[in-house]
């Protein structure tokens, strides 16, 4: 009961590759750990500890979620002051309440407002809201984020171009044990008139992580 | 969190407001206390609950008794001698009980 | 001594918003930690203590998955779920398999 390992997904990376964002394909070749992914998946499956089955519906799963999910949250809380509320307190239940998966790990929302900026990272390793924003992109989890931007967060902010006045408090949240953060930013001026599904819209990851702000225009 | 953690918790010695100082310690294993704010000085500004201890869960070990959690804030200022912003900017960080010492 | 993967605060460079699309292999990885740790075979902890245990260069040479997987091997190697006599036999085949496909 193998699993072909038909693995023309490309994507091989050498192991100097200076730039991990950008796999040259080598359709034809299997790196080491590609390899020692195939075998540890079917010893798992041969004694019966995982299906195949499990691990292509896991698979989806995560291909499902995405950073849409987390921007519909925010949407919420713009327009709804009962659900915002919920989500500052008991931020896992209020997730119940739009019909989303609860989650592993507790929620912790905090929320910028015209005098607070709020911006999460993990120092010891890639702790992220999976189940709301999908897989962490690459750089969240690189060695200059992670080392930087509790040390200097307004100079790491400016280089994803959002320039803080000093008036503005900047609260760096080093997700390091059972909390996972989302940052609720502030709804920009302009969208008063908006609806829920043109407000999530400009609801990036991005601004759920806390490296950028939401515009009208964008 | 398990029942179960819950059952064989220890009881927290800390509340929103109170002055912690994170233990100075240099220890192998694995830690989630990150490096650069033990010795620190900051103030509880939630308890998240109890967890089973991480230090020992990398271990195959139980955990048990879970061990409360806190989110501390540190002053940026504080933290970084050299710090470039606001003296308000704050850096919370998630500590364990364990970690922490009356300040 | 402080460990090679605790970099808060430490000096690096430039931050680039770099992001590759997740290829299937790397989502498998993902998908056997997650069942994993949900049949009680494996925890998180272990999965970062492994990887805490590679040495420096190699962490910063290794791609964020190569470095779950190999934890994920080690771990299971640990609790005696698989062997390495076992994963080397079958690392060997699934290597020879795809060379003869590959023709």
């Amino acid at each position: 009961m193998h699993e072909h390992p038909h693995d023309h997904d490309g994507h091989s990376h050498g192991h100097s590759d200076p730039h991990p964002g950008v796999r040259p394909d080598a359709d034809d070749t299997l790196s080491y750990y590609q390899v020692m992914e195939i075998a540890v998946r079917e010893l798992l499956i041969e004694k019966g500890v995982l299906s195949a089955d499990a691990i292509r519906r896991e698979v989806e799963k995560m291909d499902a979620r995405s950073p849409a999910l987390g921007a519909q949250v925010i949407a919420r809380a713009w327009i709804d002051p009962a659900f915002k509320a919920k989500l500052l307190e008991r931020g896992n239940d209020a997730l119940v309440d739009l019909g989303l998966e609860r989650g592993p790990y507790r929620l912790v929302v905090v929320e910028n407002t015209a005098d607070v900026h709020n911006v999460v990272v993990c120092t010891l390793c890639s702790c992220y809201p999976r189940w709301l924003l999908g897989l962490p992109p690459d750089w969240y989890k690189s060695r200059n984020y992670r080392s930087r931007v509790v040390r200097e967060p307004r100079a790491v902010l400016r280089e994803f171009g959002l320039d803080l006045s000093e008036r503005v408090t900047v609260r760096v949240h080093d997700s390091t044990a059972n909390m996972r953060y989302l940052v609720l930013p502030a709804r920009p001026a302009g969208t008063e008139r908006w609806g829920e599904q043109q407000l999530a819209a400009v609801v990036t990851r991005d601004c759920m992580i806390g490296v950028a702000v939401p515009t009208a225009s964008s | 969190m398990s029942a179960a953690a819950t059952a064989a918790a220890v009881a927290a010695r800390f509340r929103p407001g109170d002055r912690v100082k994170v233990r100075w310690a240099d220890v192998p294993g694995h830690i989630r206390t990150p490096w650069y704010i033990r010795g620190h000085t900051g103030v509880i500004e939630r308890l998240c609950g109890a967890y089973p201890n991480p230090e020992e869960l990398a271990y195959t070990r139980s955990g048990l008794p879970a061990q409360p959690l806190y989110r501390v804030r540190f002053a940026q200022s504080q933290v970084w001698p050299d710090y470039v912003g606001s003296r308000a900017d704050t850096i919370d960080v998630e500590i364990y009980q364990h970690w922490l010492d009356p300040a | 001594m402080r460990s090679h993967h605790d970099m808060g605060g430490l000096p690096a460079g430039r931050v680039e918003a770099t992001g590759h699309d997740y290829a299937l292999w790397e989502k498998r990885v993902d998908a056997l930690m997650e069942l994993l740790a949900g049949v009680g075979r494996m925890t998180v902890d272990e999965l970062r203590k492994n990887i805490e245990a590679i040495g420096p260069d190699a962490y910063d040479r290794m791609t964020y998955y190569e470095r779950w997987i190999h934890s994920i091997s080690q771990t299971l190697i640990q609790r005696g779920v698989i062997t390495i006599d076992e994963l080397g036999r079958k690392m060997a085949q699934v290597e020879a398999r795809h060379k003869e496909e590959g023709r």
